[in-house]
């Protein structure tokens, strides 16, 4: 079985998606001859030419709403967004008409297509190539909302994407593109939508996390292992719907838990996962649930690394959280 | 006809002069037409495109009147635009599709959408195809090739563009009609559309319905340009003008663009100069922001009197004919406005219903929710 990156992954679910079905076309900025600015869609328009992998003009706008045109037509588009900081001008029309459409005419025109954009700080980006806009797409009706954190999920739950029935915004962190490796095969599989991994098993405190935090998470949950705090480390995988049942389970078994997402403090998804366990496992917590978050401010260039989550800010929260 | 006339000159600048040079016109006030772009339809389309429009003229009155009786919460008209609704959709093949506006009610019915869905859709009934779920004038009719319709202005027409690009993509030679106002030649989506249907020569037909006003914003707010027609110039998309309240003018200019995308030459923006002679909606008395003389002033220029005197002239329809067709319009209008009245309402928990393919469990909790709660005393 192949070692790949996220990279790889990714263009690897594209590439078997398009051979097996001829509906799938890709568009975006720069996804065709160059490859796509992080290179996921490298090679794709030398084997399925111009008509399936289309450079478009510089219009977030024009590209989503053209894509759900093409939905509608029947055909299953998976637009680039080049950053996701750059999805604003295509807001109305995800939000607006792709979100709204299936409902608004009673299931006549469902219009399927899967959002592709990197996602997440790290990489030195400043305000504009860095920030984690997820929570305003869970809270819109309608849409579901992926994160994948390695490549053999990433490969999976974009075929899985692709083969839902509903609009997927499929949010790739970039931080770990190439970072994160693993085994992956090379043949058809899927890792379904709304179901939570368990990578790392512990009593006392419940860590969620996705996309690149993960492994923030997880080295904190390490390090906390080395003072006797065993934590178990959730990853989402599927931000919307989300996998309620693993979450409650985790947290009925430790009582304690702490969310990290990069995105902003107030009404971040983390707000959201709180209250659902304080709906559904109220009695079982024995400590306040914690998040650990980036900050209420624009996503900063020069102190981005105090502005992340990361492990040393993680830590302490599962500490706290364990000896409340 | 084609870019030359939308270039303007010193003379011209007003968007909403109908009678400027390069504006195609067809029938003449006496109610010959002019052979240069008659196009040729035969006496019995003629006659049925006519009660179509009197159809049409008709049921905005009724729907109107049930608005001020306070039956049905909104209603959004096409009062003086029948010609231009009507000729486009009739020029368009059944294959083609239609990506309407929300003023477009007629061009749906033209196309077979029953006028029972049409008032269910008034009422939000169980029977009405958007379940409910949108305002009146927002029901939806794809076996009827046509739309679905949202209230933002012009978000339908990237969409368009899209639907147009698949089809060719797919060697399918459907071609797209999406009709909008003036107003939205301003929106982000008219800049969009306009621009990806040049590049990848899209066989879409922009129908731009310059009818003089955006709510209470008139044409010169909206533009500096001495034309709608001459932005497509920037876009590498040829654009038409025809006078809007001329049937025939209109079907020739329609056909003239279905031409061009069927022998894969793209794009084409048509601005079809007409007025709006009602509110922009039941929600606005435009008294308020407009001067009466205007709007005599295209009464007297009303798409269905011109018809008329055309079909008199060539002695095609008599007032006879009229009366009887106006009789049987109002009986069918009225039955299905009390069989939609009478209709149930949709279920409780169709609410939940078509947000996604299969009910997840947050909107299954919802649902039992709502079901266990009290139900609303307010109305």
């Amino acid at each position: 079985m192949p070692q790949m990156n996220m990279v790889q992954a990714i263009n690897d679910g594209l590439r078997l998606e398009m051979r097996r079905d001829p509906r799938v076309v890709l568009m975006g900025e720069d996804i065709g001859k160059v490859g796509g600015v992080f290179r996921v869609t490298a090679g794709l328009y030398d084997e399925f030419g111009d008509d399936r992998v289309i450079d478009t003009p510089l219009s977030e706008g024009g590209i989503v709403g053209t894509a759900i045109g093409m939905a509608l037509y029947g055909l299953v588009p998976v637009p680039e967004i080049q950053f996701a900081d750059f999805i604003y001008p295509a807001y109305d029309q995800i939000v607006s008409e792709l979100a709204k459409l299936r409902y608004r005419s009673g299931g006549e025109y469902p219009a399927k297509l899967v959002i592709r954009t990197p996602v997440g700080g790290g990489i030195r980006g400043g305000h504009y190539h860095s920030q984690s806009p997820e929570a305003i797409f869970v809270h819109t009706p309608g849409l579901k909302v992926v994160c994948p954190s390695n490549p053999y999920d990433a490969k999976g739950l974009l075929l899985a994407s692709l083969r839902d029935p509903d609009p997927v915004l499929f949010f790739e962190p970039k931080r770990i593109y190439r970072a994160a490796k693993g085994d992956v095969p090379e043949d058809d599989y899927t890792v379904p939508l709304s179901k939570a991994s368990v990578v790392r098993e512990g009593g006392h405190v419940t860590v969620l996390a996705w996309g690149a935090m993960l492994y923030e998470a997880l080295e904190a949950a390490n390090q906390a292992g080395a003072q006797g705090v065993e934590c178990e480390v959730l990853d989402l995988r599927t931000l919307w719907p989300l996998d309620i049942d693993a979450v409650v389970a985790s947290v009925k078994k430790t009582g304690r838990v702490v969310v990290v997402h990069e995105a902003p403090r107030t009404c971040g998804f983390g707000s959201e996962i709180i209250a659902l366990i304080n709906e559904k496992a109220f009695v079982y917590l024995e400590a306040p649930p914690a998040r650990v978050t980036g900050f209420d401010t624009p996503f900063p260039y020069t102190l981005e690394m105090e502005y992340l989550p990361l492990a040393h800010r993680i830590l302490p929260a599962i500490v706290d959280t364990a000896r409340y | 006809m084609t870019l030359a006339a939308v270039i303007p000159t010193k003379h011209h600048r007003n968007p909403n002069d109908v009678l400027a040079p390069g504006v195609i016109r067809a029938m003449r006030d006496d109610g010959t037409v002019d052979s240069a772009h008659d196009p040729g339809i035969s006496d019995a389309e003629l006659v049925s495109l006519y009660t179509a429009m009197v159809r049409v003229r008709i049921l905005d009155d009724r729907l109107v009147s049930l608005q001020r009786q306070g039956r049905i919460g909104f209603h959004i008209g096409s009062i003086g635009e029948e010609a231009a609704i009507l000729g486009s959709a009739f020029a368009m093949r059944k294959k083609d599709w239609i990506f309407p506006c929300y003023r477009e009610f007629g061009a749906a019915l033209w196309r077979g959408f029953p006028l029972q869905r049409y008032i269910d859709n008034m009422f939000g009934n169980a029977n009405d195809s958007a379940k409910g779920r949108q305002m009146p004038d927002h029901y939806t009719a794809r076996e009827a090739h046509f739309g679905s319709i949202s209230s933002p202005v012009g978000t339908q027409i990237t969409q368009a563009v899209g639907f147009a690009w698949a089809a060719k993509l797919q060697h399918d030679d459907a071609v797209v009609i999406v009709y909008f106002g003036d107003g939205a030649t301003s929106s982000n989506d008219f800049h969009h559309g306009m621009n990806f249907a040049g590049v990848f020569k899209t066989p879409t037909i922009f129908f731009c319905r310059n009818n003089g006003w955006a709510i209470s914003v008139p044409t010169e707010r909206q533009t500096a340009s001495a034309s709608f027609a001459e932005k497509g110039v920037a876009y590498g998309v040829p654009s038409l003008r025809c006078d809007g309240n001329d049937l025939l003018a209109v079907i020739s200019a329609t056909r003239e663009a279905l031409d061009r995308a069927l022998r894969g030459d793209g794009p084409t923006l048509i601005e079809a100069i007409t007025y709006r002679l009602s509110g922009h909606s039941t929600s606005d008395d435009p008294k308020a922001y407009r001067q009466e003389d205007e709007v005599e002033e295209w009464r007297r220029r009303d798409p269905i009197a011109r018809l008329r005197r055309l079909l008199s002239a060539r002695g095609l329809y008599t007032d006879a004919d009229q009366a009887k067709a106006e009789a049987a319009m109002q009986e069918e209008i009225k039955r299905a406005i009390v069989a939609a009245e009478s209709a149930p309402l949709p279920a409780l928990q169709s609410m939940f219903d078509d947000v996604y393919a299969e009910t997840p469990w947050h909107l299954r909790e919802q649902c039992e929710y709502l079901l266990r709660s009290p139900r609303p005393t307010k109305r």
